[in-house]
């Protein structure tokens, strides 16, 4: 076996590859095939509608991820993340604008509708290229990680951490809002880029496509997981983990504070913008609401609801959360926001590592357990 | 350049001042390949300024800090001076509590420290075998899978100087090794740094006098920034200024 199947192999111990591989079944296989193969009369049939709503959480879980990466592990709370999620959605957004070509409302061959309307003549030169779907893949990864480095380097390397990080974090992704809410930026205004028909000629509309889209992200998550997983369990991420503790010791041992904490921020900024791009086709729209401070705030109370420091944590959180707020906004939305709150303050309160966190120790306490597992120790 | 010893690192009338304060007032020292040195002094006297500013931490005002001749550590930055080979132990002990024993010492392991290294790394035979001679070096051979953060204070002060060797540095930089320790810690701790002056030089600032006779080398005592006398600890304890200022309070 080679060195780096080795380690891929051991990024998981023996269950955790039994879960990985169990929730990876469940959600790749059982899911469409209840949906697609299991008749709409059966008792079993999942709607389409939740099939959606779980595409939608893949997507949130993919986020969540890359805010763990940063914030869990490497201890720097990015309440900008949201500003790389709506930059991957645009970027997908622009892709499906151009694929509309002359269907549009007033159906110019090459300009969306709204360029149209603001009576512009030609296509902006930062819309060039998103007719090609690989083009967009690309930039998708590239615009975010671009717009992450610059601003990481500019930050770290003025050694700007803790809670003033956070601040100029939540101050950028407020600016880009501001940014996008002007028709003059090209993309839309507050309306944003939305009435999109097909992705790589899949018809949006069709049901088999949601699903399609469905599978992509749960795949995606899967990949990213194991990803982060590879990153938090090499040497790197016990740096990581060094710089939260005693950043500086870790810069007295010889390691480069700013290059890691710079490299972990793209790499969260790239997974991030992932899952804009992911989620934007499953929801029809992106407008300049993706960049609101509130959005990329409500990340972080994800992840420490879920318990951060743990990448499984971290997914759980996204699902739990996002669960209740769509349990809530449907039954009571007038309390959903109270919910949130509270919700943010019991888990600092009582559960400072998070549900996964109060889970383990849990677990530990049971007899049974820790004889089981001091044996194999 | 002037005829001088054979010096590993050498501080030329180095001078920092915080807020018009003169931490250090020209201040002059050599320290030799493969010596131990001990500093003393009040408080306030300088020396975890002095400490900063060898390991790039804070910049002099004026003055030079060379390192093997050639290399002005006023102008490098606190990872790159330790990539060239000077550790440093802070005065509080500073370890990673939430890795364990054996993690800590493996992120302090000599080796390159480039983001991209790290990803990759991976541990081998002769990496662990290095992590366990440091292991026994500081007593810490049972503890390796706990957490840090469960040692006792002396313990951490260990896995910290062991951290330091197996950063395999050529100028160590202990800043008050022994606060906190019971008699026995610091009578092994002595023979520990005994032990590992052997390969490298030493620089040791305490304020434990009954210690410092213990380690048994050559004496600085600092004085508001700058050097007050040098000699062994019976030359200095005799000066009658070091008296005045310090020993005779």
């Amino acid at each position: 076996m080679s060195p780096v199947m080795g380690r891929l192999v051991a990024l998981e111990s023996r269950r955790g590859w039994q879960v990985v591989c169990g929730l990876a079944v469940v959600f790749l296989l059982v899911v469409p095939i209840l949906n697609q193969v299991v008749p709409p009369s059966s008792p079993f049939h999942m709607p389409t509608f939740w099939v959606v709503i779980l595409g939608k959480y893949m997507c949130f879980a993919i986020l969540a991820l890359s805010l763990d990466l940063i914030w869990g592990y490497a201890g720097v709370l990015s309440l900008g993340q949201g500003a790389f999620f709506g930059l991957g959605g645009y970027a997908m957004g622009m892709y499906m604008m151009r694929q509309i070509g002359d269907r549009g409302v007033y159906g110019d061959p090459v300009l969306p509708d709204f360029m149209v309307f603001l009576n512009w003549k030609e296509l902006p030169w930062y819309w060039q290229g998103f007719d090609m779907f690989w083009f967009t893949v690309l930039m998708v990864m590239l615009v975010p990680g671009l717009l992450a480095f610059v601003f990481g380097w500019l930050a770290f390397r003025s050694r700007i951490s803790g809670v003033y990080f956070s601040i100029i974090s939540q101050a950028m992704v407020f600016a880009m809002m501001l940014a996008f809410f002007r028709n003059e930026m090209g993309f839309g205004g507050n309306n944003g880029l939305t009435d999109f028909k097909d992705l790589l000629g899949f018809n949006l509309s069709r049901d088999s496509t949601k699903v399609g889209l469905y599978v992509v992200s749960t795949a995606t998550l899967i990949l990213v997981y194991l990803t982060c997983r590879f990153v938090v369990r090499s040497k790197l991420g016990r740096v990581m983990v060094a710089i939260r503790d005693a950043e500086d010791r870790v810069r007295f041992l010889g390691y480069s504070v700013a290059w890691t904490k710079l490299f972990i921020f793209t790499l969260a900024a790239v997974i991030a913008g992932i899952a804009g791009a992911l989620y934007v086709p499953q929801v029809g729209i992106i407008n300049p609401g993706e960049f609101a401070p509130a959005k990329s705030i409500e990340v972080a109370v994800w992840v420490a609801v879920g318990g951060r420091g743990t990448l499984f944590g971290a997914i759980a959180g996204a699902f739990a959360v996002n669960g209740a707020k769509s349990f809530f906004t449907g039954a009571a939305p007038e309390i959903w926001l109270f919910f949130l709150g509270a919700l943010f303050v019991v888990v600092t309160l009582f559960l400072p590592k998070g549900i996964i966190g109060a889970l383990s120790s849990l677990r530990r306490r049971l007899p049974g357990v820790r004889q089981r597992e001091t044996k194999v120790a | 350049m002037p005829e001088m010893p054979d010096s590993l690192i050498y501080l030329d009338g180095v001078t920092v001042s915080f807020d018009g304060f003169k931490a250090l007032n020209a201040l002059s020292l050599i320290v030799e390949p493969g010596e131990l040195r001990a500093i003393i002094g009040p408080n306030g006297a300088g020396k975890t300024t002095m400490m900063d500013v060898i390991t790039g931490k804070t910049r002099p005002d004026e003055g030079s800090v060379l390192f093997r001749h050639t290399v002005d550590l006023s102008k490098t930055d606190e990872a790159a001076i330790a990539n060239m080979g000077i550790g440093r132990k802070f005065q509080k002990p500073t370890v990673f509590e939430s890795l364990t024993v054996f993690e800590n010492l493996e992120l302090a392991l000599a080796g390159k420290r480039r983001t991209i290294d790290s990803l990759l790394w991976a541990l081998d035979g002769g990496k662990k075998r290095r992590i366990e001679t440091v292991l026994e070096t500081i007593r810490l051979g049972d503890r390796r899978d706990e957490l840090a953060g469960a040692l006792s204070h002396g313990q951490k002060q260990w896995l910290e100087i062991g951290m330091l060797l197996a950063q395999e540095p050529d100028l160590l930089l202990l800043d008050e090794p022994v606060a906190g320790m019971t008699d026995a810690e610091t009578e092994q701790t002595a023979a520990l740094i005994k032990e590992i002056s052997v390969d490298r030089s030493v620089v040791v600032v305490e304020h434990d006098m009954e210690f410092v006779r213990n380690l048994d080398t050559r004496v600085t005592v600092l004085h508001e920034g700058s050097v007050l006398a040098e000699g062994n600890m019976d030359a200095v304890q005799n000066d009658p200024r070091v008296i005045e200022v310090y020993l005779g309070r």
